[in-house]
C-alpha cells in the first residue's frame, strides 16, 4: 500500500480504505462504513479532548466516505476547529472537507470566516494559499462581503510572497465572478495591469487571468494591458527554446502563458498605437514562421504546445480581421494540417477554417482546399471531425462551388450518422435555394433531399420547395414532372407524397397532356399512397382531389366515389370526414365557374417585410458562414425579386407557414400564409410595448433579473435547469408579461392569460444575433408528480430562426389538481455550430388560477374561523427585501390573482384578501391576511385555505414577493 | 454591446476536472462550478460514457452539452477536462499532461492506487496547478519544490 508504506499518512486512514477496497459487496461496504461512522461519533462525543492528529484523522476519513457517495451529517465543526490549528497538515485537511462539502452552506460559512481572516494576516505564506485557495475553492457571498476588500490589497502588496500573488490574484478573480458588484478595483486597476510586467512568469499566468476577465467586463479601464501584453508576448516569442527554464514545456517558451496573452489581446481591437501592432502584427508572423521550421523534438508535447500557441494566434488574426496577409498564411497553415496525421490537428484545422471562410480576405483561400475537405467527409472515422468537415463545406459554399458541394452533401446523406442528418438536411436546403442559378436544379435537389433522408426533412423545407415552386411559373412544369417521376418509386416517403399532392393538384395540368401521366394516372397514382398516409396527408391529399375535379372534369366521377366511400366520409377523424363531405357537397352543388373561382391557383406566397429588415441589419456575426459573402451582390432571384436573399425568404416561410392541419390549399381563406402571421404580428407588438418600459423600471427598482444577471448566464449551465430559475419563477408570481430570460444570443419575452383552470401562455423566442440559430427546438416538460396536476401542451416551433427574428410559441395549460413545481422549458439550438442547451422554469405557479372572490368583513372573519385547524394555516415572518410602499404592495397582492379586501382588518395598516384556486379536481378557497411592520421592516404573512398544500405554497410563493 | 460579445469569447473557465478508471470510479472530480450532488453524479456517469467509447483514431475532444471535454487516456485513467466550446483545446490537452507528470514526479511512478490513498494530497496538487477554473501554475520545477516544502510540513 503506497501511503503507508511512504509512512507520512494517517496510518488509520489507510488502513480503513485498504479495508473498503476488500469489500467484496456493497452491503460489507456499508457495514463497514457504518462502523467507521459510529466510531468516528463517540470519539467526537467522547469527554476525552481529541488530539489535533486524531481530529484530523477522522475529519479525513469523514471525507473519503463522502468522495464515495455517502452523506455526512456531523464533523462540520471538528472540521473548522481544525482551521485554528497551528499544525499545517491539520489545517489543510480541515479546509479540504470545507471545500468540498460546503456548497456554500450559509451558517458554516460565518463560521470559518473569522479563521480565514486569522490566516490571511498571519503573514505565513503557505497558511494565506491555504486561505486563498479555500475562499477560490468555495466563492460565495459572503465570502466576497468579508474579504473583496482584503485580497486586492495583498495582491498588491510590494511584500507578498509570489504563491500568494498568484492564489490571490484567482481567488478575486472567482470572486469577481460570483459577485461583480462587491468587488471593487478603482484604485487598484492600474497596479493590477503592472502585474503583467512581474518577474514571476506564474504569477503573469494567473494574474492575466483576472485581467482578462476584467477587461472584458470594462475594456475601457483596462486598456493599458494591451501595450503591456505585446511587449510580454514579444519578449516570450522571440526568446530561445531555452531562456525561460523552468517555464520552458519541451522546447517551446511559455505556451500557456502565450495563449493567455494572445486570447487577452482578443478582447480589444488592434492597436491603435503604431508601434504597438507592428510589435505585435512581427509576434504573429514569428509564430506563423516558427509552425514552419523543423521540430525540435518529435514528442507530441512539443508540436502540441507550439500548436496551441498557433491556433490560438490564428484566432486572434481572425478576430482582428484586417491583416489579409496574415489571414491567408494562417489560411495555407491550416491547409497542411488538414491532412496531417494527427486526427486532433485535422479536427481543429476543419474548425479553425471554418471562421477563416467567413472573412472576405480568405474565403478564397478556404475554397482552394475543397477536395480535401470532401475528403475529409468521406473518409474520416470520427463522426464529430466529419461534422466539422460539414461545417466547413457550408462555410466555403459560393455560387461557384454550390453545386459540387451540394451534390457531395447529399450523397454523404445517404450515409450519414443519425445525429448530424437533421442539421445537414437543413444545410442542404440553405444552399440549394441561396446558390440556384436555375430552378430545375433546386427542385431535383429538395426532391432527392426527401427521397434520402425523408425523415429528416422538416416542415419547412417542404413546405418551401412548394413556395418557390407557386412563386415561378418557369418551374412548374418542371416540378410537376419530377414529382410525377418521383412518386413512380414503390415506397416514397410520406413528405414526397405532400409534395407531389401539392404540386399535381395545383400544376398536374401541365402535364397531363402526355398519356403517361393523364388525369387519370396522376389520380391513381396519388390515391395509390393514400393509405399508407397520416392524416395530415391525407388531409392534403383530399385538397388536391378536389382540385383535380376542377382541373380534369373527367376526373370528377372517380373522386366523388373515393369522397363519398365510407371510409371517407364516415372517417373517425373529424378533419378527414369534413373535408370529405364539404369537398363532395361543394363538386355536386356548385357550378363550373364557383368552383373554378374557389380552388383557383394559389396566389404568390408573400414575403414578410420583417424578415428583409432583418438580413439588412445581418452583419458579420462569430459564427457567421461564408455563405453571406455574396449577400447583396448578385444572388437569390429564385423567389422574382432581385435583391430579397435566401435567408430573407426562408425566414418569411417560418413565419407564415401554415400548421400541418392548416388548409395548404387555401379553401377557407384564399391565402393561408397570411392567416398565420396577422395575430401573430400583433402579438409580437405587444410584447414589445409591454417588455419596454418594464425592462427600464426593472432596472431601477426590484426587478433586478435584467440588470444584475451577467451576460453570459446561459452559456455557463448545461441542460439542468439554470441555478436562478427560481428566481425567475419568483419574478412572475405577481405578473403575467415581461421578459423570461435573455442572454447574449437569446431574448424570451412571455405573455399570458388565465382563466378559471385554464391558461394560455405565449413565449417569444428572439434571436438578438445576426446570424441564424439552427435546429431552434423547444420543450416544455412537467416533471414527475407534475405530470399528473398540469395538462400542458404545446405546438413545436420551426426549426429555424434567422438573425433578428422572433418565432411564438403557445402553449396551453390545464390545472387538474394543486401542484408545487413548476413546468421546464427546454430550449436547444445550434448557433454557429455549438449546441445551445438552456432550460428554465416555466412561471406556471399556483396562484395563476386565483380567481378574486369579495366579502364583506363579517363573512371573512367567519370564514377565518372555520379555517382553524394548524395543517390549514401557513404563517411566514420575514424581513423586508424592498420598500415597503402601499402602492406596490396593493399592485403586487392584486398581481397574485386575489381580491384586496378593503375596511376587512380593523388595523387599517393590513392587508387582507380572498380568492379562490380553480383546479379540474377541486375549488380551493383561500384567504391571506399580510402585516407589515413599518418600524421593523418586516412582514408577517398568514394563509389559511382548506387544503394544507395550498396554503403552505402560495404563503412560500408570496413571501419571495416583499 | 461589441464590448460584452468579445467578453463572452474570452470570458471562460474550467468547468470541472475529473479522473475516471475504466470501470467508471471516479479518482479525482474538481468542481469550479456550482452543482447540486445529483448533477455530479450524473455528470460523472455521462462523461465516462462519452469518453470511454473513443478509440486512438479519435481527437481528444469530446462536444459535451454547452461544453467540450478535452480529455487523455494514462494507462487505465482517464484524466478529463471540461471547458467551454471556443476555449483551447490543445493547451488544456497539454494542462493535462503536465499534471501528470507532476503526478508522476510527485508520487514517484504514480499508479491509481496511489490517487486513492492519498486522494488529500492530489486536492493539493490540483490547487496548486489550477485555481478558479484557471491554469494558475504551469511551471513542474516550481509546483514540485511547493509541493515537497508542504510535505516537509507537520
Amino acid at each position: 500500500m503506497p501511503a503507508v508504506s511512504k509512512g507520512d499518512g494517517m496510518r488509520g486512514l489507510a488502513v480503513f480504505i485498504s479495508d473498503i477496497r476488500n469489500c467484496k459487496s456493497k452491503e460489507a461496504e456499508i457495514k463497514r462504513i457504518n462502523k467507521e461512522l459510529a466510531n468516528i461519533r463517540s470519539k467526537f462525543k467522547g469527554d476525552k479532548a481529541l488530539d489535533g492528529y486524531s481530529k484530523k484523522k477522522y475529519v479525513c476519513k469523514l471525507l473519503f466516505i463522502f468522495l464515495l457517495g455517502h452523506d455526512i451529517d456531523f464533523g462540520h465543526m471538528e472540521a473548522v476547529n481544525l482551521l485554528s490549528s497551528n499544525k499545517y497538515t491539520e489545517k489543510q485537511i480541515g479546509y479540504l472537507f470545507i471545500s468540498v462539502l460546503v456548497n456554500s452552506n450559509s451558517e458554516l460559512i460565518r463560521l470559518i470566516n473569522n479563521a480565514i481572516k486569522n490566516d490571511l494576516s498571519s503573514r505565513n505564506p503557505t497558511f494565506m494559499c491555504l486561505a486563498l485557495h479555500c475562499i477560490a475553492n468555495v466563492g460565495s457571498r459572503e465570502m466576497a462581503e468579508a474579504f473583496a476588500g482584503e485580497i486586492p490589497r495583498i495582491l498588491v502588496a510590494g511584500d507578498t510572497m509570489d504563491s500568494v500573488k498568484q492564489s490571490a490574484a484567482l481567488c478575486l478573480l472567482r470572486l469577481y465572478k460570483a459577485s461583480p458588484d462587491l468587488v471593487l478595483m478603482g484604485e487598484w486597476t492600474s497596479r493590477v495591469v503592472h502585474l503583467l510586467n512581474d518577474q514571476h512568469m506564474g504569477v503573469v499566468t494567473a494574474a492575466i487571468s483576472l485581467i482578462t476577465c476584467l477587461s472584458s467586463k470594462n475594456p475601457d479601464e483596462f486598456k493599458t494591458c494591451v501595450s503591456l501584453a505585446v511587449s510580454r508576448l514579444s519578449r516570450i516569442v522571440s526568446s530561445a527554446s531555452t531562456d525561460l527554464q523552468d517555464y520552458t514545456y519541451y522546447f517551446v517558451p511559455a505556451p500557456w502563458l502565450s495563449c493567455k496573452l494572445l486570447r487577452l489581446l482578443q478582447c480589444y481591437p488592434p492597436p491603435e498605437d503604431g508601434a504597438v501592432k507592428g510589435r505585435l502584427v512581427e509576434c504573429l508572423e514569428t509564430i506563423l514562421n516558427k509552425a514552419q521550421e523543423p521540430p525540435k523534438s518529435k514528442k507530441v508535447q512539443h508540436s502540441n504546445a507550439k500548436n496551441a500557441i498557433l491556433f490560438e494566434a490564428i484566432s486572434l488574426i481572425i478576430h482582428y480581421d484586417s491583416e489579409p496577409n496574415l489571414l491567408v498564411r494562417a489560411c495555407n497553415q491550416l491547409g497542411q494540417f488538414l491532412q496531417h496525421r494527427e486526427t486532433n490537428l485535422r479536427y481543429l484545422a476543419l474548425e479553425s477554417m471554418c471562421t477563416l471562410a467567413s472573412s472576405e480576405f480568405s474565403h478564397e483561400a478556404v475554397k482552394t482546399h475543397i477536395e480535401t475537405v470532401i475528403n475529409a467527409l468521406k473518409t474520416e472515422r470520427d463522426v464529430s471531425v466529419r461534422q466539422r468537415a460539414a461545417d466547413l463545406l457550408y462555410a466555403m459554399c459560393d455560387r461557384s462551388n454550390a453545386k459540387q458541394i451540394v451534390a457531395e452533401m447529399l450523397s454523404y446523406l445517404e450515409t450519414a450518422d443519425y445525429s448530424i442528418r437533421e442539421e445537414m438536411v437543413l444545410k442542404v436546403a440553405i444552399l440549394a435555394e441561396k446558390y440556384a442559378v436555375d430552378y430545375s436544379w433546386y427542385v431535383d435537389t429538395i426532391l432527392n433531399l426527401i427521397r434520402i433522408a425523408g425523415d429528416y426533412v422538416s416542415e419547412e423545407v417542404w413546405y418551401r420547395v412548394i413556395q418557390i415552386v407557386i412563386n415561378r411559373d418557369d418551374v412548374q412544369g418542371y416540378a410537376a414532372k419530377t414529382v410525377f417521376e418521383a412518386l413512380q418509386a414503390p415506397a416514397c416517403h410520406e413528405n414526397m407524397v405532400k409534395v407531389g399532392g401539392y404540386i399535381l393538384g395545383e400544376f398536374g395540368n401541365l402535364i397531363a397532356g402526355d398519356p403517361r401521366s393523364s388525369p387519370l394516372v396522376q389520380f391513381n397514382l396519388l390515391h395509390s399512397k393514400f393509405h399508407l398516409c397520416s392524416v395530415p396527408t391525407r388531409a392534403l391529399l383530399l385538397s388536391a382531389y378536389i382540385k383535380f375535379i376542377n382541373l380534369f372534369p373527367e376526373t370528377k366521377a372517380t373522386i366523388q366515389e373515393v369522397l363519398r366511400s365510407d371510409s371517407q366520409i364516415r372517417n373517425s377523424d373529424v378533419e378527414l370526414q369534413q373535408r370529405a363531405v364539404e369537398y363532395l357537397k361543394l363538386s355536386s352543388i356548385a357550378s363550373t365557374d364557383v368552383l373554378a373561382t374557389v380552388l383557383e391557383e394559389m396566389p404568390p406566397f408573400p414575403e414578410r417585410e420583417s424578415s428583409i429588415l432583418a438580413k439588412l441589419k445581418k452583419k458579420k456575426g462569430p459564427g457567421a458562414v461564408s455563405v453571406e459573402l455574396e449577400d447583396g451582390k448578385e444572388r437569390g432571384e429564385l423567389n422574382g425579386g432581385g435583391d430579397r436573399g435566401g435567408d430573407a425568404a426562408i425566414a418569411a416561410s417560418n413565419a407564415s407557414t401554415p400548421s400541418p392541419s392548416a388548409d395548404l390549399l387555401g379553401l377557407r381563406s384564399t391565402a393561408p400564409a397570411s392567416g398565420a402571421t396577422p395575430s401573430a404580428g400583433s402579438l409580437l407588438v405587444d410584447v414589445f410595448s409591454e417588455a419596454g418600459p418594464s425592462a427600464t423600471s426593472a432596472g431601477v427598482n426590484d426587478d433586478g433579473f435584467l440588470s444584475s444577471a451577467p451576460p453570459t448566464v446561459a452559456s455557463e449551465d448545461p441542460a439542468p435547469p439554470l441555478p436562478e430559475s427560481d428566481e425567475l419563477l419568483n419574478k412572475f408570481v405577481c405578473k403575467n408579461n415581461g421578459v423570461l430570460f435573455e442572454n447574449q444570443l437569446l431574448q424570451i419575452g412571455i405573455k399570458s392569460e388565465y382563466r378559471q383552470n385554464l391558461g394560455r401562455m405565449y413565449l417569444f423566442y428572439g434571436n438578438k444575433t445576426s446570424v441564424q440559430f439552427v435546429s431552434f427546438n423547444t420543450t416544455v416538460s412537467c416533471p414527475g408528480e407534475l405530470q399528473s396536476q398540469l395538462n400542458v401542451q404545446t405546438k413545436t416551433v420551426e426549426p429555424l430562426v434567422e438573425g433578428g427574428a422572433q418565432v411564438q410559441q403557445v402553449i396551453n395549460i390545464e390545472c387538474l389538481t394543486d401542484f408545487i413545481d413548476a413546468p421546464l422549458l427546454n430550449i436547444k439550438f445550434r448557433y454557429g455550430g455549438a449546441l445551445q442547451n438552456i432550460s428554465l422554469k416555466l412561471p406556471v405557479t399556483i396562484n395563476k388560477f386565483f380567481q378574486p372572490t369579495e366579502m364583506a368583513a363579517a363573512d371573512f372573519f367567519q370564514r377565518w374561523k372555520q379555517l382553524s385547524q394548524p395543517q390549514q394555516e401557513a404563517q411566514k415572518i420575514f424581513k423586508a427585501s424592498h420598500g415597503m410602499d402601499t402602492e406596490v404592495l396593493k399592485a403586487k397582492l392584486l398581481g397574485l390573482g386575489t381580491a384586496l379586501l378593503e375596511n376587512v382588518d380593523p388595523n387599517p395598516e393590513n392587508y387582507v384578501c380572498a380568492g379562490v384556486i380553480q383546479t379540474k379536481a377541486q375549488q380551493v378557497g383561500c384567504l391571506l391576511r399580510l402585516e407589515p411592520n413599518a418600524q421593523a421592516q418586516m412582514y408577517r404573512l398568514t394563509l389559511r385555505s382548506s387544503k394544507d398544500t395550498v396554503s403552505q405554497r402560495v404563503c412560500d410563493l408570496l413571501a419571495e414577493q416583499f | 454591446l461589441v464590448a460584452t460579445g468579445v467578453g463572452a469569447k474570452t470570458y471562460r473557465r474550467i468547468r470541472f476536472i475529473l479522473i475516471q478508471n475504466r470501470a467508471g470510479k471516479t479518482r479525482l472530480a474538481k468542481w469550479y462550478m456550482q452543482f447540486d450532488d445529483d448533477e455530479k453524479q450524473k455528470l460523472i456517469e455521462e462523461v465516462h460514457a462519452v469518453v470511454t467509447v473513443r478509440d486512438a483514431k479519435h481527437t481528444n475532444f469530446v462536444e459535451f452539452r454547452n461544453f467540450k471535454i478535452i480529455y487523455r487516456r494514462y494507462a487505465g485513467l482517464y484524466f478529463c477536462i471540461c471547458v467551454d466550446v471556443t476555449d483551447n483545446n490543445l493547451a488544456y490537452l497539454e494542462g493535462i499532461h503536465n499534471f501528470v507528470e507532476v503526478l508522476n514526479e510527485y508520487f514517484h511512478n504514480v499508479c491509481e492506487l496511489d490517487l486513492v490513498f492519498n486522494f488529500y494530497k492530489v486536492y493539493t496538487v490540483v490547487d496548486e496547478m489550477f485555481l478558479a477554473g484557471e491554469i494558475r501554475e504551469t511551471s513542474q520545477t516550481k509546483v514540485l519544490k511547493q509541493l515537497l516544502m508542504l510535505q516537509s510540513l507537520e
